[in-house]
């Protein structure tokens, strides 16, 4: 079982926005799930499965990005060619 | 270069973006032909917003890959179609441009989450439409709407300009009204793509022949478990049973890793979700976010109003998921359930060729029907399968109940696509 607290806690390391009437149908509805994911438990844990995987790295080769006015058009604010995000760093 | 004009009455909200003039290739073998395609995957010039208010006026600047090689065979790409916000759904109706309803009965679903491009083909606005598949999402809405889909191998079309949800799940496909339709469609898209590295050379060059003398079909006793209708199964097991009469065998057998193979399918597509849809913070593309306010507060504010409900549980169930205490619980055990399933399906096709089942445990949904999570979710039993083992399914129309359409779900192994389409299409020559 998950608390409201646990959720609320989860929605803000998600960075999701969460209402206080939304918290309730949301743990509500996160027990239900989780507790159906309990089915698991019963899962041998076995060997890792990744064995066989290989690397595809491309060779490190510069080409030619997309033009910059094309970025700054689709980018929610921009400013003097520069995307312009929320502070970081308060 | 050709001109189509597209001025088809979309009755059923199957598409999000329409394009009424379209330039296409005189030449290629799909000159002319009118596709839609699904608004998650990416097209230069045309807006693109995976049904999600988040990706709201996003015009990409590149086309992906799928859309690229359509464009290259002459196709004339007439919309972009409605679907589940990112993909996250069974019916069509966690979009943000408002539910698809379904042609065969305007009071279900069209089935999720590629439903826009079911309901276009189904309504007959176009012939052939791209869908992905994450955990069904093209053979759901198949079924429910009576056309056929095809879920490829993972890897066997390119991922590249589809706008992420669950990578190691996810895949392009065709959807047409025809088996014939599908392979041509298919042609046109499968291939290696260097721009995704999981991206496989096998391109399909492949026409149907409708043999399926000597075939093996195993049915696993699972696919027929609980919550499966039995009206639907009745249909479905009649379809199997004329595979007989054309020289089939038919095997019965077991399939264990059904009973985990939900919940891992759901850990494993919520996981990767959360890490997926991080990048939606308003300052790249879409609605812009505040910038005047500290990151967290505009981002965690931005996501609230932008995305639906659907999405941000998946989100915030990857994030629980993948967090500490919790991650050997849950993601763990989803991987190793996950690996169960790819053995079981490999231990099935070292004694059978293909194997079938229904698609869906019942027909299509009223609107409004599957309004708790995980009721939802329960109705992907039978699809998600195939995407955790990466193997490749299709499914084709098999009879109603109810008037309402059932499908066939025949699946095969890896790069099994020509077998599968070629019992499709000896059924589907026997059932018309």
């Amino acid at each position: 079982m998950v608390s409201e607290t646990e959720v609320a806690h989860i929605a803000i390391l998600a960075d999701i926005g969460i209402s206080s009437e939304e918290l309730a149908e949301f743990t509500g509805q996160f027990n239900a799930i989780l507790d159906y994911f309990d089915l698991l438990d019963q899962v041998e844990a076995g060997e890792r499965p990744e064995a066989g995987t290989t690397n595809v790295f491309r060779d490190d080769e510069v080409v030619a990005s997309l033009p910059l006015d094309d970025i700054l058009k689709i980018a929610g604010e921009s400013e003097d060619g520069y995307i312009k995000a929320p502070r970081v760093v308060l | 270069m050709g001109i189509v004009t597209f001025d088809a009455e979309d009755r059923w909200n199957a598409f999000v973006t329409v394009c009424r003039n379209v330039e296409h290739q005189d030449d290629g073998p799909l000159a002319g032909v009118r596709i839609a395609v699904k608004d998650n995957i990416s097209t230069a010039g045309t807006q693109t917003t995976c049904g999600s208010a988040i990706l709201k006026g996003y015009v990409p600047p590149y086309d992906a890959h799928v859309v690229t090689l359509l464009r290259e065979a002459g196709a004339a790409i007439v919309g972009k179609t409605n679907m589940d916000e990112f993909g996250m759904g069974t019916t069509t109706e966690s979009s943000a441009y408002g539910p698809t309803t379904n042609p065969v009965d305007m009071s279900r679903v069209p089935g999720g989450s590629s439903g826009g491009s079911a309901a276009a083909i189904a309504g007959g606005l176009v012939d052939m439409a791209l869908g992905t598949d994450t955990g069904g999402s093209i053979r759901c809405p198949a079924a429910f709407c009576g056309i056929v889909g095809l879920k490829p191998t993972y890897g066997r079309t390119s991922r590249y300009g589809l706008i992420a949800y669950a990578n190691s799940l996810e895949g392009v496909g065709p959807m047409g009204r025809t088996v014939r339709d599908v392979s041509r469609l298919f042609s046109a898209i499968a291939g290696h793509d260097p721009r995704d590295a999981t991206s496989l050379d096998r391109p399909y060059d492949h026409t149907p022949t409708p043999e399926v003398k000597g075939l093996r079909i195993g049915v696993p006793a699972e696919f027929f478990g609980k919550g499966v209708d039995p009206a639907v199964a009745a249909q479905v097991r009649a379809a199997i049973e004329r595979f007989t009469e054309l020289g089939a065998e038919v095997v019965e057998c077991t399939m264990p890793s059904m009973q985990y193979a939900l919940a891992a399918y759901y850990v494993t597509c919520t996981c990767e979700a959360s890490s997926n849809l991080a990048r939606f913070d308003g300052v790249r593309y879409g609605p812009g976010a505040d910038t005047i306010r500290s990151w967290h507060d505009a981002y965690q504010d931005h996501r609230k109003e932008h995305f639906g409900a659907e999405v941000r549980r998946r989100i915030m169930l990857g994030a629980f998921a993948l967090s500490a205490g919790y991650y050997g619980k849950y993601y763990g055990k989803a991987q190793a359930a996950r690996k169960n399933v790819r053995e079981d399906f490999a231990r099935l096709f070292a004694d059978v060729d293909i194997v079938a089942g229904p698609t869906m445990p019942t027909t299509a949904f009223r609107l409004g029907e599957k309004s708790d999570p995980l009721s939802m979710y329960l109705a992907d039993i039978l699809t998600v399968p195939a995407n955790l083992a990466g193997v490749p399914a299709i499914s084709v129309p098999c009879g109603t109940v109810d008037n309402l359409p059932v499908g066939l779900q025949l699946i095969g192994p890896h790069f099994g696509e020509e077998r599968i389409i070629d019992a499709a299409a000896a059924f589907e020559e026997v059932r018309a």
